[in-house]
Order: structure tokens, then sequence, then C-alpha cells
């Protein structure tokens, strides 16, 4: 995709639409956990026009870690955008028919209010006194985002893991405001295993002690717990085939050993240790840790039954959006059973639904990468509900 | 209308286009189900045998069960939930009984591979062969009512009598009894 996309004619001069946008919402938004936020900030892009009528309108809502560059360049690593496999140019959802939303998520830190944003009543940085946040405050928010560009009714939202929970708690949310879900490898509830892990990582943060109860924002970061959260937290990205393909019991090379030779040390010596570190340090860089608690969280508190009288039905009967739900076979962070009891409530709550379980040997992450039979029934589906 | 063992979609593609139906779909094979889905038609990947305890009673107007039948584990529990869930169902099947069938058996002694039934034993999906008389005595047995047949040999219609040994394939429209 071009750095910038086609923007034509009377909406060139709106400045509310195009790349690397910010605004401040007045709100205030009324949070799950008792009491308010606001004013917020929202970082976002939009690709394409809203057509005349408003009726082409897609959001797309990212994973933990994601941020709102779906589909351009990021403006500091000048990496491709994160789904351009589905979004772009003769893609399933494509600007040239699609009005194109992607904002940063409340709690995080690539632009959008969180924890390292300055707290207006103190002037410092929120820290842990910035309040728990739910995936439904992040979709209300997206909601005011909406107001903003002029988006009453969205033609679709589309999200996969913690996007595709914010595109089950859209039509649940606002069930006028939406005309179609696409949720790819989610889930309705986090599961113990899935808290477990996240509990992992954030104790491995609040360990560090650089950490300092949150206040780290005139010292170091705690980068080393950061990092061990994320790479137990990359494993239940990948499926063990796939760890296994890539790796296996593979060594290091080393300069002065010979070819598979053990260090006989604690140096990264398997080769999966070394692909692990470096995701653990990569990670640092871009994302703060404060941020990766309270976006944690947000997933753990995520029960779409328990916000609708405990039954998951009930949370679609309000609306009559039709849902495309889509598993991948070697996903066990989110395995296909999940979906599968979404399909269910939906079922019993009378909504269209479409639902396959793909193939693909890369576990959770296989939603981010290229799989032509994703981009079929996303297609498909998207132009199923003219 | 739900279409229980959609295949790709065709028959729900057709009835949408043609009839205007609100169509749902439920189909085993995900290279089927994605073909449905991008052809825009809600399809849901499920087994038959157990997918269909999910739908309230009484949702579909027809579930439809289109030569799936002779495919299922537990084609009486498939049925009770097709008369469950639509107010009527549609359930149609090759018949087992059809001359060919039975002459392939009793002069090849082999079992029957025709164009209707094309795989091999080992390889076949329909591990539960029924016949137009097996089918009605099942129906008689679980108090189900047959609304209208219709049978089925080289595309036209046959007549009710002999069916069993005439008809290639076998169409019922069916509704419990107390209805």
């Amino acid at each position: 995709m071009p750095r910038q996309p086609v923007r034509t004619n009377r909406r060139s001069v709106d400045d509310r639409y195009g790349l690397a946008r910010r605004v401040t919402l007045p709100g205030p938004l009324r949070l799950d956990g008792g009491g308010t936020l606001g004013p917020i900030d929202i970082a976002y892009e939009t690709y394409g026009e809203l057509a005349a009528d408003g009726g082409n309108a897609i959001l797309i809502c990212h994973a933990l870690t994601g941020d709102q560059h779906v589909a351009s360049a990021h403006p500091r690593t000048g990496k491709p955008g994160w789904w351009t496999r589905l979004v772009g140019p003769g893609k399933p959802i494509d600007p040239a028919r699609h009005f194109v939303i992607c904002s940063n998520v409340l709690g995080s830190c690539m632009g959008s209010t969180g924890p390292a944003s300055i707290d207006p009543s103190t002037g410092q940085p929120w820290g842990m006194r910035f309040p728990v946040i739910t995936i439904r405050d992040m979709v209300r928010a997206q909601a005011l985002l909406l107001d903003h560009l002029g988006v009453g009714r969205l033609m679709a939202v589309v999200g996969g893991s913690m996007g595709g929970m914010q595109a089950l708690s859209w039509p649940a949310t606002f069930p006028e405001r939406v005309a179609a879900a696409v949720v790819i490898a989610s889930t309705a509830r986090h599961s113990a295993q899935n808290i477990a892990f996240h509990e992992v990582g954030r104790q491995a943060i609040m360990a560090d002690p650089n950490w300092q109860g949150g206040e780290y924002h005139r010292g170091d970061p705690p980068s080393a717990g950061l990092a061990v959260a994320r790479m137990a937290a990359h494993i239940t990205y990948l499926s063990e085939a796939g760890l296994t393909e890539k790796f296996g019991r593979k060594l290091q090379a080393r300069a002065n050993q010979p070819e598979g030779a053990k260090g006989f040390g604690f140096d990264a010596d398997f080769q999966v240790e070394s692909y692990l570190r470096h995701q653990g340090l990569s990670f640092v860089d871009r994302f703060d840790a404060n941020s990766y608690l309270y976006i944690t969280r947000a997933l753990d508190y995520f029960d779409l039954a328990e916000e609708h009288g405990g039954l998951l039905a009930n949370a679609f009967r309000a609306t009559a959006a039709r849902f495309c739900l889509v598993s991948f076979d070697t996903d066990w962070l989110y395995p296909t059973a999940d979906s599968r009891t979404i399909v269910h409530a939906l079922n019993a709550a009378g909504r269209a639904v479409s639902f396959v379980e793909l193939s693909s040997p890369y576990g959770h992450d296989a939603f981010l990468l290229d799989s032509p039979e994703l981009n079929r029934v996303v297609d498909g589906f998207l132009r199923g509900g003219r | 209308m739900l279409d229980v063992g959609c295949g790709d979609g065709a028959l729900m593609a057709s009835l949408r286009d043609e009839r205007g139906a609100d169509v749902r779909g439920l189909e085993i094979d995900p290279t089927n189900v994605a073909a449905a889905v991008a052809r825009g038609l809600a399809a849901v990947q499920g087994d038959a045998d157990v997918d269909l305890e999910g739908y309230p009673d009484a949702s579909f107007d027809y579930a439809i069960l289109s030569q799936t039948l002779q495919t299922t584990r537990n084609p009486h529990l498939v049925l009770d939930e097709l008369l469950r869930i639509g107010r009527r169902a549609i359930v149609s099947f090759p018949n087992f009984a059809h001359w060919r069938v039975r002459l392939s058996l009793l002069w090849g002694g082999r079992m029957p591979v025709t164009s209707l039934l094309p795989e091999e034993w080992y390889d076949t999906p329909n591990i539960h062969h029924v016949t137009i008389d097996d089918f009605r005595a099942f129906l008689n047995k679980r108090g189900v009512a047959v609304e209208e047949a219709w049978f089925l040999a080289r595309g036209t219609r046959r007549a009710a009598a002999g069916a069993n040994l005439l008809a290639e394939h076998a169409v019922f429209l069916l509704h419990r009894e107390e209805l």
C-alpha cells in the first residue's frame, strides 16, 4: 500500500480522515469498572472514502499489542501494516470500495490514552492510577471516534484475537450500529489457561525492580520483565508442530565451536531460545509495560456471556448483525471449540452466522499470515451483505 | 430454512436467488464451507450428528437433509433433531433398493458401485444405506407423518407404487404427527 492512500476531492480537505490521525474526544467515557475517563485521545487511520450514504464503513480492531497502522507503513519503523494481507488494494477490505477505520485501543501506547499518557489532574503519567478498562470500554471509545468521523453505522467490524473480541462486543454493545461482524481466531471469554499465561507475564513485569509500582517514567522501564512476558505469550501464539518444524532441537551456531556442539552453559543454546529472546527484546522497544498490564487485564476480564446475564445467546438477541467466525485448527490459545461456542449461541439467538475452521500449521498467529482461504471467506462474507 | 449437509451451497444459493428464502447451512467439509461462505451464504462448519443441538426448537420453517441421511452415524437421532428444529423436514436419499443396485449385488456379488453410489465400499461416505421401504417403516415407527413424497429416476418423477424398485432417489416432506 502506498504511504498516502488515494484521497480524492471533497474529503481530502477534511483532516479527520487519513493516515496517522489523532483526536482528543471530550468524553467523558463511562467505564465498566466504575468512574469515567475524559478527555481521551484516540490515534487512528482511515483509508478510502466514506460513501454518501455512509454504508461502506469498516472498522478494523487490532490485537493485544497491535496498532492503528493496519495497512500503511509504520511511521517510525517503516514496516508495512500488520494486516496488508487482508486490507489494501485488491484485498477483501479495499480502500477503493470501503471506508476503512483502525484505531489504537484505549489503554494502549501507540497514541491513544493509556497508562503512559499524562493524567491531566496531576500533570504526571497515569501509571497504575489509570483505571482498569475492559474490552467493552475499548469499544465504547471506538464508538466515540465513529461519532467524530460521522459514521453512524458500520458495514462491518473485523478483528482477530483481541480484535475479534471487540468485533463480538460491538454488536452486543451497539446492536443498531453494526451490520456484520468478522471474528477471527477469537473467543467469547478468557479461559483459566488464558488468564494463567497472562498472569505469568504480569508477574514478570511487576517482579522487575525497574517497574517501581508502575512509576518508571523517570528511570529505566522494566524491560527484562516485559521481555519475559512477551516470551511466555509468544509461545501461546505458535503451535508445537510449528515450533518443532522451525527449530526442533537445533542448536545455535557458535564461532569457536564445532557445528551442533552444546555450549554447556546458560546462554541461548537452542535456536528456539534465541528466537524467543529476540521476540522479547524487540518487543520492549515498542511497547509500554503498564499498557501490557492493563490490556492483558481487559482480556482476562472479558466474558461476553457474563455481561449478558450469563447466557451468551443473550448478547446477540438485540442485534440483526450477520456474523462470520473463523478459527484455525492448530490455535490452542483460542481453539476452535471457543468459536463453536459462539456459533451455537448465535444459532440459539437466530442470527445469520458463517463459521469455518481453517487448517494451518502456525497456531494462533495464522490469522495474521498468508491464507488465501481466509481471504476468500472474508471477501464472500462481506459481499454477501449487500 | 436450514440446509443440513449443504455442501458448497449450490442448493442454498438457488433457494436464496430464485425463491428469496432466508437459508442457513451446516456442512462438515471445511473446503465446502469456505466455498459456500465465499458465495455470501451463511454456512457453518459442523457435524449433523453433534452440531444440531445448538439450534432452538422450531427455529426454521424447513430443515433440509439432502443426500446426507445415509452418511450420518445416527440417522434416527439426526431425523429427531431435524423435526425438532424445523416445523417441517425435507429428507432426500439415494434408494438402495433400486433395481440396478439389486442386480449389481445379486449378479456381481459385489457392493454396488453405480453412478449414484460411485464410491467403493471402503471409501464411501454412505455408511447407513437405506431403501424407500426401510425409510417408510422407520417413519412409521417414530411417529413421523409424510406430507408428500417424490420419487425420481433419471430425472423424472415416478409413481409411489413400485418406487422401492424403480426410483433412484426419494424426497420426503415430513412433520411430527402432532402437528
